[in-house]
């Protein structure tokens, strides 16, 4: 009798571990990989496997991916960055990253993107998609899936990816397998790397809008990111990234400005910094306004590096051994794919 | 909440759990309790229907029950002192109190449904004759929603009466238990149209855990989810698409689209059944089947059989035979005979009184004329079949290739491509499209799209045509196994390995080539607005 | 009883009705099936059946049907 019910049980517990096995399974096969064109996606998931001691954590979307090289950060003044970006991060998504990025660090300096005000709600799936499935699970996940999710969205798509792309089996690739079980760096720091130019011309003119005042959701989101760093004791930098499309209303300068007036936070707007920074547009950008490309970020960096170090007293970290250490093998990374790119646009890197 | 939606399968996992967890006593209060949630999820506004339907037919059966109980009781009371003729009289004077009940509770009923299916389909039927005859007034639409399920419930809730009315089942006596057998949830979306008699012995339990039960009814809910998210859903993209342009798509699309919609309003419709009555059967209750492999039938009068049985045999039981065998019928036969003949006298009833359900078979459908003009279509073929019996007779005494193979299949393609042909009208909301587009295939120049990849524009990309015929296979494997008793008997006899294997496949199949989720439309039951 | 047979041979000459017992469920008469039959019994023995009277338990056999005849031309 007794022989005959662990039998039993054993038949239960051996079909339940196969099914969540191969379901689990599936579900990375089918999971997109991000690792060829739309590497973006990966980014979130990248942050967790460096070590938690950045003195500056940027939050946005592409508007700092793009713009700002931890590298030259750390290469010219000892700072320890990561970016946790991803495309058209919404604001909320960049509160709850800032939420989850503290259950592991307390950085000294957060820098944001205010740019991310002109949105109140998600505007694509996708997009969704590449910022939230990277978190780990957290009440912060939770919390920013539910202030993300569309009208057609459901939260089980999340908790279950499979459920989402269940239909990419007809398209799976090489990278589907070759990446089932391990990840691949396509980051530096959160750094997308770009080296090919493309000058900064025809930028359309800027649409009038009805009402330029920023909506109330994405207000009070940046209220919460400010509170947040408030109670830990880290000093919020609003930025603008030297973007010029799309536009960047006076109208809406005007807003932000007096925000960080009356919550006494330092803003930089990049756009109105062209002659401190160096940025020049014939040959800063790959995409004609939109991003820099690493000519661009390295500029913006260094002015930004020093601005760190001078204004707000980061100090220089590169005389620590073990940190130092995790860089050096960053920044090889960073010249292997420098070189690379170069070669795959036929360009030759020009000397500072 | 539709049947593929996450809520549906949350709301009933957790139904069924419950279900076998609380004392068996309350298990029928709590499918009760169940089905008005799910009533009210759809739409709180349209619970005033569904309670009004229940407390009229509750009553009235009761009424009814209770004036033919008191009419036993009187005659048995006056056996041996009222003569024959004023027992008859009495009787005669109860009969005419129930009809009256019956027919003042059908007409509430049927009015109801009438008005908010038929009202809007009536005006502009009406204003098409105002215009005709110069008139410039229009009458405004109502434009009223159909509450879910309203053709139903409301038959199901008609049938009861009427049976309660011939005394074939006793009337229930607790408006609750009534309450569920209107609203039993299951059956709210798209059927069966269940019977009182048939109903009342499983539906009210109680029901002990049974794990063959249980598994035999999740194994069907999967079977049908297969059929209707990876066959019906996915052909749902390409029908819309052919049938959303009449011009580009006929000619050569037209024998497309007869297959297409054939194949998929079979997925939809029997998966849906079975997604209905599996998890009807795992929670212990037995439901009567609406299909019969249908598709195997040999003629359009077998195939009627086959097909959404509950609501064929709806018609006939309370429709058909009540027309058929009228007093009305009687003296028209009578009049016909004596001016027409003895065989026009015994063809006209029938005539008649198919004609009369195949006109309410096509109303059912939907309240526009293409259904109506669906319903008579199919009467017409099926009265020609009837006239050339002694013709097909005379053939096969002849010709003895009637019990051949060859020739069984004949039969079964020709049935099919009838039934093909009669679905054309489900298609478009118009009886010019349906003509024209079926039409065009006879004249059709434009075969070159079947071979030029024009196919592939239609939202199925090569991957999803491969889906579509391993799912038909599959479907059609299943039927033919199925001819050798039940399917689920048969995985059962197999070791657990086997068993699993199957299962578990089914539920992968499902999972990764269902049409669901983001990117897919949720697609509404065909017959939900039925 | 006897015309009764005949009534239903006309119908289907190929079937035994002295001896089939499952007319209705086994699928030998259909609904018009019963409709002809009713026409043809209601001639031959004056009775009027009813629609409530249509149920299989009085048409699965020609002893059941012939049942309801005589049931039906007592009432009267």
């Amino acid at each position: 009798m007794k022989k005959a019910t662990a039998k039993k049980w054993g038949k239960w517990a051996a079909t339940l571990l196969l099914v969540v096995l191969v379901l689990g399974l599936l579900q990375r096969l089918l999971t997109p990989k991000y690792v060829a064109d739309v590497v973006e996606g990966a980014f979130v998931a990248e942050y967790y496997d460096d070590v938690p001691d950045h003195d500056v954590i940027f939050i946005g979307d592409c508007e700092v991916y793009e713009n700002f090289s931890p590298a030259v950060l750390w290469r010219d003044y000892g700072i320890n960055s990561y970016i946790r970006g991803s495309a058209e991060q919404y604001i909320f998504q960049s509160y709850y990253l800032l939420e989850d990025t503290l259950r592991y660090e307390t950085p000294k300096v957060v820098v944001f993107n205010v740019q991310a005000l002109q949105f109140a709600e998600a505007r694509n799936e996708a997009y969704n998609r590449m910022t939230l499935e990277g978190m780990r699970w957290s009440s912060a996940k939770v919390g920013a899936i539910l202030a993300s999710m569309q009208e057609d969205e459901h939260f089980l798509d999340y908790v279950f990816p499979l459920l989402r792309y269940h239909s990419r089996w007809s398209d799976l690739n090489a990278d589907d397998f070759r990446y089932l079980f391990r990840d691949k760096q396509v980051s530096h720091n959160g750094y997308y790397m770009r080296v090919d130019v493309r000058p900064a011309q025809d930028i359309p003119d800027a649409k009038p809008l009805a009402d330029y005042s920023f909506d109330e959701r994405a207000w009070a989101y940046l209220d919460r990111i400010t509170a947040l760093c408030a109670e830990n004791g880290i000093t919020l930098v609003l930025i603008k990234a030297p973007s010029l499309y799309p536009h960047w209303y006076a109208q809406w300068e005007t807003q932000v400005e007096a925000y960080a007036e009356r919550h006494a936070l330092r803003y930089i707007n990049f756009l109105e910094l062209q002659a401190e920074t160096g940025i020049d547009y014939s040959t800063d950008t790959y995409d004609a306004g939109l991003h820099m490309n690493l000519s661009g970020a390295e500029k913006l960096s260094k002015w930004f590096g020093r601005y760190l170090s001078d204004e707000l007293g980061l100090a220089d970290r590169r005389g620590e051994p073990e940190l130092a250490a995790r860089w050096a093998e960053k920044l090889a990374f960073y010249e292997a794919d420098k070189q690379a790119q170069y070669e795959k646009y036929g360009m030759q890197e020009k000397g500072d | 909440m539709l049947f593929t939606s996450y809520a549906f399968i949350g709301f009933a996992a957790a139904l069924l759990l419950l279900y076998y967890c609380i004392p068996k006593k309350a298990q029928w209060v709590l499918l009760l309790a169940a089905s008005y949630l799910f009533y009210a999820i759809a739409g709180p506004e349209f619970l005033p229907y569904i309670f009004a339907t229940t407390a009229t037919v509750y009553l009235a059966a009761r009424l009814l029950e209770r004036t033919a109980d008191k009419q036993a009781a009187c005659l048995k009371a006056h056996k041996a002192d009222w003569s024959k003729e004023e027992k008859k009289a009495y009787k005669g004077k109860q009969k005419q109190k129930r009809l009256a009940v019956l027919i003042l509770c059908l007409l509430f009923n049927l009015g109801i449904l009438a008005v908010v299916k038929y009202s809007d389909f009536f005006l502009s039927n009406v204003n098409g004759i105002l215009r005709a005859v110069g008139s410039a007034r229009t009458l405004s639409f109502l434009g009223l929603a159909v509450p879910l399920g309203i053709s139903f419930y409301t038959f199901q809730s008609v049938g009861y009466l009427i049976d309660v009315y011939r005394g074939a089942v006793r009337a229930e006596r607790n408006p609750f238990r009534f309450a569920l057998f209107v609203s039993f949830f299951p059956q709210l979306i798209q059927g069966p149209i269940g019977r009182y008699g048939a109903l009342r012995e499983t539906l009210y339990g109680p029901h002990r855990f049974d794990g063959k039960t249980v598994a035999f009814g999740l194994e069907r809910v999967l079977w049908g989810y297969f059929k209707k998210m990876v066959v019906a859903d996915r052909l749902l993209v390409a029908v819309t698409a052919l049938v959303s342009d009449t011009q580009l798509y006929s000619g050569a699309y037209a024998p497309v689209i007869l297959l297409f919609y054939t194949v998929q309003l079979y997925a939809d419709f029997t998966g849906g059944i079975d997604i209905t009555i599996g998890l009807a059967e795992a929670m212990g209750i037995r439901m009567q089947e609406n299909f019969l492999r249908p598709y195997f039938s040999k003629s359009l009068k077998e195939y009627w059989r086959r097909w959404h049985i509950s609501m064929c045999s709806w018609f006939r039981d309370y429709l058909f035979y009540p027309i058929s065998v009228s007093p009305g019928m009687r003296r028209l036969t009578k009049f016909t005979r004596r001016h027409f003949g003895e065989r026009a006298g015994k063809r006209l009833p029938l005539y008649l009184s198919t004609a009369a359900v195949w006109f309410a078979t096509g109303v059912w459908h939907g309240a526009s004329w293409n259904f109506i003009v669906w319903g008579m279509c199919n009467w017409a073929v099926l009265m020609l079949s009837e006239e050339c019996e002694p013709l097909y007779k005379k053939f096969h005494t002849r010709f003895s290739v009637g019990k051949t193979f060859p020739y069984k299949l004949f039969r079964v393609a020709r049935t099919f491509a009838l039934v093909c042909a009669l679905n054309l009208f489900d298609c478009y909301a118009s009886v010019a499209d349906t003509g024209r587009v079926f039409f065009s295939m006879f004249t059709a120049s434009n075969w070159h799209v079947l071979r030029d990849g024009s196919l592939l524009e239609l939202g199925l990309a090569p991957a999803d045509y491969a889906v579509l015929a391993i799912g038909v296979l599959l479907m059609l494997a299943v039927s033919l196994l199925q001819r050798r008793g039940s399917l689920r008997e048969q995985i059962l006899r197999r070791p657990y390995p086997v068993r699993f294997c199957l299962w578990f496949g089914l539920f992968l199949l499902v999972l990764l080539l269902g049409a669901y989720g983001f990117g897919y439309d949720a697609s509404q039951f065909i017959y939900n607005q039925f | 009883m006897e015309e009764l047979l005949q009534i239903l041979t006309d119908l289907h000459d190929d079937v035994d009705f002295e001896t089939e017992e499952h007319l209705i469920d086994n699928g030998i008469l259909d609904s018009m099936d019963i409709i002809t039959l009713i026409t043809e019994i209601s001639d031959a023995y004056d009775v009027t059946i009813t629609a409530k009277d249509i149920v299989p338990a009085n048409f699965n056999s020609a002893k059941a049907l012939y049942a309801l005849i005589e049931r039906l031309e007592n009432e009267d």
